[in-house]
């Protein structure tokens, strides 16, 4: 038998860069790296040459010059004298409304679809079957221009609201559904009604202690306390009372039509509503999906194991099945609102002022400044990608299945 | 026991009855009824409210379309026709069929070309999507299929395509003879030869350009309709496929900088908006090229919606790449495999069809972001008709037929191709079941 020593120390020799395994991949990166930076070089001294050529620069001194455009709908004070800047922050603020508003719905719409194509009955499920599919595998800017022309091509004008005998009434004299926008009736906060508001969040956090307290008596003792009527007691009259004893501080302002048009009240422009209901159905369809992989990822032996424990269906599917299935449901739903934020991009198809409308729309237009408009947007998104994601990171790790 | 028992038991069969049929309402149609749709009470009122929801929906869409007007020349004279009856104007459809489906500046004399390239994508599609229904021998037409479909929709000197797969052939020629002495050898070399063979076709190309050609040259910025949807969907995800896979296997490279250039990439294709990249093409990239080069708006949207698209792709290869037990790389190291060889021999095929059903889903999700071309002013199916046909006088308020039929037209391509996914997922189990 021969016996190992350790191999000769070989001299580095230049050719172990390709022959040898150990350095081989140090060649290959600087490569690699070199070619990245020839590239960026190469682009980025077009850019100059180009920039040079068109009498530019890379600027981002527009962003304080006067707007010059109206924006239809923003949540903060805006005319056409305000800046580009400002401007920029009515979009982001318009694009983070479409997106929460869609989201919400979408989830309600993806979790009853989901339960129903669940359902025994066959009817339901072929229904939202037939429901998922259609809207899952159709475009979504196609659905987005079809409720936009429902908005606007198939609504009244506000003048068939006008006359003794309308052509159209308000819905409960409050709400107007005109090819101009909804129009809902706005609150008016009156003196004391911060009271209210603070008395009824004060019984949102009392509904909760109640709840764990039932939660830990029963764990403690056994006894079981009822809590669904209670908590709603709980939320409800506090507030109601106080409302009442000072004398109705919060009152509303409904929307009359004068003139040609309706005033006072809120107006919700046609475009938001088809971009949040158009985002809603579309992403509601794939999160019915999610929802429905993920009941179906709890095992069946699990909801026996409950009824042989003695569990209500009730209490099965609240304790057993959907913590399970939450874990499976909530990644893949948080990445389709991910996925609901990046299409509302989409609102420049129907004139909906968010950022790509205000920043990457009528400001890179006026100003001509492609690369910095481009760029502001698309850190802007990134920025909401990459929060989004972290939020969904430090969710999969705090219900990770704890292995050895 | 009968005999046991028949002093304490006052009555005790001894024969059978007769075989008696189920009651009615245990069979048929009326047992599936009671279990389906009226199992209790909550399941009945459900039930009644569906139906209500289907006939409302039936009521309000059978008559628009049986009533249907499916030849006239514009709105005026379908609603002459209809005579105030509920009815759709589907001779839109009909008369601007050409226009929906090739866009309005494609030459109508040459509407055969797009039409025998689509027809001819399923005989090329057919070998990869069905491989052992479809004789092998069509592989060949498969590899064929680009540069014969190049030059059918685009037309011009067919030297071009024919060196364009020279340039493949070359490279494939060289890849073979030089990959037994190491992959790096062939992989560089084949590129080389090809880039030398496309250089020397480019000239040859442009030497000739004078001679007439067989079919008419038809420039980019006239194709238009479903056929642009169908060009960029196809060309994007077959290109986007190989770069996906370059790109997932750097992210899971052990080299940190090839990992994080990878990476970098990844992470900011997927947190843009598609239509951010578009505004890109449109308006930003012709500041990154040469001075003076004029690019196709076509291709700078091809070439962005292709990096989209593969960072999307990379995603899933590298689900399928970790999916794969540890073993399998390991054994591949053991049989002493180095790194070019056990990826191609063991480890990708195993991860490839692992990804499939996400890769047809990118691909569908992809088809779908295609009608987005129609912001940046492209006339694609979206494009067409909510600019020149919805803005014509004479059809100027046809949207429900108009979105419809783009919905439908989408809505079937983009199931079917999810149910092929679905047919092929179940071809592909390999498990026990």
């Amino acid at each position: 038998m021969t016996t190992f020593s350790d191999p000769p120390r070989e001299s580095f020799r230049l050719s172990m860069l390709i022959n040898d395994t150990r350095y081989r991949s140090y060649t290959f990166q600087f490569i690699a790296l070199l070619l990245v930076i020839a590239l960026f070089a190469y682009l980025g001294s077009n850019l100059m040459q180009n920039l040079r050529d068109a009498g530019l620069n890379i600027s981002y001194e527009f962003l304080g010059e006067p707007s010059g455009y109206d924006i239809n709908q923003t949540l903060i004070e805006y005319d056409s004298r305000s800046s580009h800047w400002r401007a920029s922050v009515a979009g982001i603020l318009n694009t983070l409304l479409v997106a929460f508003l869609g989201c919400l719905t979408a989830t309600i719409l993806g979790v009853i679809v989901g339960v129903l194509r669940l359902s025994k009955n066959w009817l339901v499920r072929k229904l939202m079957a037939g429901y998922v599919e259609a809207f899952r595998n159709v475009p979504v800017l196609i659905w987005i221009i079809i409720i936009f022309t429902v908005m606007t091509a198939v609504l009244p004008a506000p003048s068939a609201f006008r006359g003794d005998d309308p052509a159209r009434t308000m819905l409960l004299d409050a709400f107007a559904f005109t090819n101009r926008g909804v129009y809902i009736p706005k609150p008016v906060w009156l003196e004391g009604s911060g009271i209210v508001v603070g008395v009824f969040i004060a019984s949102v956090i009392g509904m909760f202690v109640y709840r764990r307290y039932a939660t830990k008596l029963l764990y403690d003792t056994g006894k079981l306390l009822p809590m669904g009527w209670p908590s709603l007691v709980i939320l409800i009259v506090p507030t109601l009372l106080i409302f009442f004893i000072l004398g109705r501080p919060i009152a509303l302002d409904y929307p009359a039509l004068k003139g040609f048009n309706f005033q006072g009240g809120i107006q919700i422009r046609g475009s938001l509503i088809a971009l949040w209901l158009a985002l809603a159905v579309y992403t509601g369809a794939f999160i019915a999906e999610n929802v429905r992989a993920g009941i179906l990822a709890v095992s069946k032996g699990q909801t026996e194991a409950a009824a042989s424990l003695g569990l209500r269906p009730g209490r099965i599917m609240n304790l057993v099945i959907l913590p399970q299935a939450l874990r499976v449901i909530i990644p893949p739903v948080i990445s389709q609102y991910l996925n609901l934020t990046k299409n509302s991009s989409l609102a420049i198809a129907v004139g909906y002022m968010d950022i790509t409308g205000t920043l990457g729309g009528i400001t890179l237009n006026q100003t001509g400044r492609a690369i910095e408009t481009v760029l502001l947007l698309m850190l802007f998104y990134l920025a909401i990608s990459l929060t989004i994601s972290g939020v969904m990171n430090l969710y999969n790790n705090s219900v990770k299945l704890k292995e050895r | 026991m009968s005999d046991i028992h028949q002093h304490s038991v006052a009555y005790v069969r001894d024969s059978m009855l007769p075989e008696a049929p189920p009651p009615a309402t245990e069979t048929g149609i009326i047992k599936w009824m009671r279990e389906n749709l009226f199992s209790g009470v909550s399941n009945s009122i459900l039930t009644l409210a569906a139906l209500a929801a289907v006939y409302y929906l039936l009521a309000g869409f059978l008559p628009w379309l049986l009533n249907g007007i499916w030849d006239a020349p514009s709105l005026r004279a379908c609603r002459d026709i209809l005579q105030g009856d509920v009815g759709g104007c589907f001779a839109v459809l009909t008369e601007r069929w050409n226009q929906l489906l090739f866009g309005f500046k494609y030459p109508s004399e040459e509407y055969w070309r797009p039409t025998m390239a689509f027809v001819l994508l399923f005989a090329a599609a057919a070998p990869v999507m069905f491989p052992n229904h479809v004789p092998r021998g069509l592989f060949i037409f498969t590899g064929l299929y680009p540069f014969l479909a190049y030059w059918l929709i685009w037309g011009g000197p067919i030297l071009s395509p024919v060196f364009g797969l020279v340039g493949f052939v070359v490279g494939y020629l060289v890849w073979n003879r030089l990959v037994a002495q190491s992959f790096a050898a062939g992989f560089f070399g084949a590129i080389a030869a090809a880039m030398v063979t496309w250089w020397i076709g480019g000239m040859i190309v442009e030497a000739m350009a004078s001679e007439s050609t067989l079919l008419a040259a038809v420039p980019s910025r006239d194709m238009g309709g479903f056929m642009l949807n169908m060009i960029l969907g196809t060309v994007c995800v077959s290109l986007s496929i190989p770069f996906g896979i370059a790109l997932a296997l750097g992210r899971q490279s052990d080299m940190p900088i090839i990992k994080w250039i990878c990476v970098l990439f990844i992470e900011f294709i997927r947190g843009v908006p598609l239509i951010t990249l578009l505004f890109v093409a449109n308006v930003v990239l012709a500041y990154f090229l040469p001075p003076g080069t004029a690019f196709d708006l076509i291709l700078r949207v091809i070439i962005m919606i292709t990096m989209f698209a593969s960072a999307y792709i990379a995603e899933v290869i590298r689900g399928g790449l970790a999916a794969l037990p540890k073993g399998q790389y390991e054994a591949a190291d053991s049989l002493g495999l180095d790194y070019p060889q056990a990826m191609r021999l063991i480890i990708l095929p195993q991860a490839l069809k692992i990804s499939i059903p996400g890769i047809v889903n990118v691909a569908v999700g992809l088809f779908k972001d295609t009608t987005l071309v129609s912001v940046i002013s492209m006339f694609d199916l979206v494009g067409m008709i909510r600019g020149p046909i919805l803005a014509s006088t004479e059809w100027n308020g046809v949207y429900w037929e108009l979105l419809g039929f783009a919905a439908l037209l989408f809505f079937v391509v983009c199931y079917g191709i999810s149910q092929y996914s679905q047919w092929l997922e179940r071809q592909l189990q390999t498990e026990h079941r």
